[in-house]
């Protein structure tokens, strides 16, 4: 035999998932907040099967009735259940958060792709544009563009993706620009690679690590900013429940100081569930730190 | 007039310039550089680190832009080649890097690695890539079983057979070997020589083998070609070059090798200094600033690569002078 040693045991061909699973698996916090993520998931999809309200049933000899044996949470000031709220408020402030996220990603990744291979000009056309958005300030931006599109789910998905993708271009981008001077990528070039190539076979692979992260802690953050803009009237407009929308109820004085089931569920979903998402994102950004893979 | 040359470059010039928001000199990493590698032979590059073997290298499959110059491969001028046409011919030439461990993507098998400029030529059905790639992997004497293993699983010399395996998997004309072995350690280094000699060999493959090391270069070439500071100091066939150079430099070099026959030790001359940058190259000769026998005259002109005897080529004003020396 002429070649060394065969290779080792040591890892016996465990693939970068794998690895990165290892890693998450024997972090503590991030499996707490799978643990408190995933039930609450599983509720608020399946809670048309075993919850007999619907989210806009109105019971009128049951206002502002407190938590008890029927409405198990209570109900609001014209007589919903505030469970079924909750439930449906839930799919729609997770599908509002899912949803602008994966289409802030889709935008974020291909910004970021564009600059870092299209050339030096172009690079710096789009980095100035991805600067300028970054600079406007936030909260007016998202109220003016709120007013311009309008209440609803549809607009306030639009809305939120159009704030967050500037972030994640910047940190593809500087990924990209870092992998393509590496050796394996010019090995591609000189193998012939076109630039669809590049980007998804080598280029989406290698910024796996920062997509996952950011996907987490940016839902948690969509989540807030939802729940801030419905607060506010600029999200989702009743009767569709939110949990964002919810809170807005406690605005009044009298649901604040009297009605407290009103406001304390749909808050507490939202704490727990942007705590969870937060633990969950700062295991998977270890698990798939690229330092680790290295050694 | 003999075969038209499977490589040829000419005038090959490499400014690399500072980007448009940063000040800084201009790199002049390769200056005119012409030299030919005929089909079959193995013709070996061999400079200090920085002095441009790598751009040299990479202009020739345009994977660095050349500021000037041409790169003709089998009559084709790979500069002028529009994108679609370059990813073609790029294909005929594949290239094996230093670094072993950079150059395996971490998150693609082996079998992914091997497979990957077949699915990029649009090669088909899948099992014809997979044959290909694992009689590649069985060239390069690794087990069959490392096809689904990650690159992370093996040692140095393991990696750099995976990294030879790739550029045969596509059954290249030419090969260009930046380094290959520098990066290994010394047990391994002979193992892989050896390796790229048979294959070159067996396959009849025409390779451009960069080193830094001219005793390594001694082993495996026809053709040596001797670099300093992106210029060309001399270029001879290897037994002529080993049995007479005629430029200070590459007596330098030859000297600092160790020499196993003790009939043909030489006395050492150790350079003394830095090699300059290429940012700010010497005036005239490049290599004045270290010449033991550098004049006057040294400053004022750049050397032209003549003709001293057949097939070697020397850039020195002073080499009739310094013939019977050394
Ligand atoms: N992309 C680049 N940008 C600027 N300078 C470069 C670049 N690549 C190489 N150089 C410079 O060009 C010179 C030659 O480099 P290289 O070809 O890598 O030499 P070698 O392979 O012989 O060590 C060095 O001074 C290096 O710093
Ligand atoms: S030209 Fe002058 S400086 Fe250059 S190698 Fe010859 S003697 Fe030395
Ligand atoms: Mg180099």
């Amino acid at each position: 035999m002429t070649a060394e040693t065969p290779a080792t045991v040591r890892s016996a061909s465990k693939g970068p998932w794998v690895r990165a699973w290892g890693r998450f698996s024997s972090n503590g916090a991030a499996l707490a907040g799978l643990a408190i993520l995933v039930p609450i998931l599983v509720l608020v999809i399946s809670y048309p099967l075993w919850w007999p309200y619907s989210p806009n049933d109105i019971d009128l000899r049951a206002l502002n009735q407190a938590p008890g044996p029927v409405h198990w949470l209570g109900t609001d000031g014209v007589g919903r259940d505030i469970l079924a709220r909750l439930m449906q408020g839930g799919r729609i402030s997770l599908t509002v958060a899912v949803v602008s996220v994966a289409i802030s990603i889709v935008i974020g990744f291909l910004v970021g792709a564009i600059a870092s291979f299209g050339g030096k000009v172009v690079d710096n056309g789009v980095m100035r544009l991805v600067d300028l958005a970054m600079t406007l300030p936030p909260v007016i931006f998202l109220l003016v563009l709120a007013s311009i599109a309008g209440t609803g789910v549809a607009p306030t998905i639009v809305v939120i993706s159009l704030l967050s993708w500037p972030v994640l271009s910047r940190m593809v981008r500087a990924r990209l620009l870092e992998l393509r001077e590496r050796d394996f990528v010019v090995a591609a070039r000189g193998m012939g690679a076109s630039l669809p190539h590049l980007l998804f076979r080598h280029g989406l692979p290698n910024s796996i690590d920062i997509l996952v992260v950011y996907a987490t802690l940016q839902i948690a953050n969509a989540i807030l900013l939802e729940a801030g803009l419905s607060f506010l009237g600029l999200g989702i407009a009743p009767p569709e429940a939110s949990w964002g929308n919810m809170l807005n109820a406690a605005r009044s004085t009298v649901v604040l100081e009297q009605y407290v089931w009103q406001w304390m569920f749909p808050g507490g979903a939202l704490v727990l569930t942007v705590l969870a998402i937060n633990f969950l994102g700062d295991g998977l950004r270890d698990a798939f730190d690229p330092r680790s893979d290295l050694n | 007039m003999s075969e038209q040359p499977l490589l040829a470059v000419s005038g090959l010039t490499k400014h690399f310039k500072p980007s448009t928001f940063s000040r800084g000199p201009v790199v002049r990493a390769i200056e005119d550089v012409s030299f030919e590698v005929p089909r079959g032979t193995v013709v070996g590059l061999v400079g200090e680190s920085g002095s441009g073997k790598t751009t040299i290298g990479r202009s020739v499959l345009r994977l660095v832009e050349p500021t000037s110059g041409a790169v003709r491969f089998d009559g084709v001028d790979m500069t002028a080649l529009p994108p679609s046409e370059l990813r073609r011919q790029r294909a005929r030439m594949q290239y094996i890097f230093q670094d072993p461990f950079a150059s395996l993507s971490p998150r693609m098998t082996i079998g992914q690695i091997l497979m990957e400029g077949l699915e990029i030529q649009g090669m088909r059905p899948r099992e014809a890539r997979v044959a290909r790639a694992k009689a590649a992997l069985a060239a390069v004497e690794l087990p069959a079983d490392a096809f689904d293993r990650y690159a992370h699983e093996f040692s140095g010399g393991q990696r750099q057979r995976i990294g030879i395996a790739r550029a045969l998997a596509l059954e290249p004309e030419l090969i260009v070997a930046d380094e290959p072995v520098s990066a290994l350690d010394v047990s391994i280094q002979a193992q892989i020589i050896n390796l790229l000699r048979d294959l070159q060999q067996r396959l009849g493959l025409t390779m451009l083998f960069i080193s830094h090391d001219l005793a390594v270069v001694e082993y495996i070439c026809d053709t040596v070609i001797v670099l300093y500071l992106g210029r060309v100091m001399e270029m001879a066939p290897a037994a002529e070059l080993y049995a007479n150079p005629r430029h200070p430099y590459t007596r330098a070099l030859l000297s600092a090798i160790p020499e196993p026959v003790p009939g043909r030790a030489k006395q050492r001359q150790v350079l003394v200094g830095d090699i300059p940058s290429p940012a700010n190259p010497p005036s005239g000769c490049v290599f004045r600033t270290r010449c033991p026998h550098a004049a006057a005259a040294c400053a004022n002109t750049v050397p032209p690569l003549d003709n001293v005897a057949q097939a070697h080529r020397v850039a020195c004003i002073r080499r009739e002078e310094l013939a019977g020396l050394a």
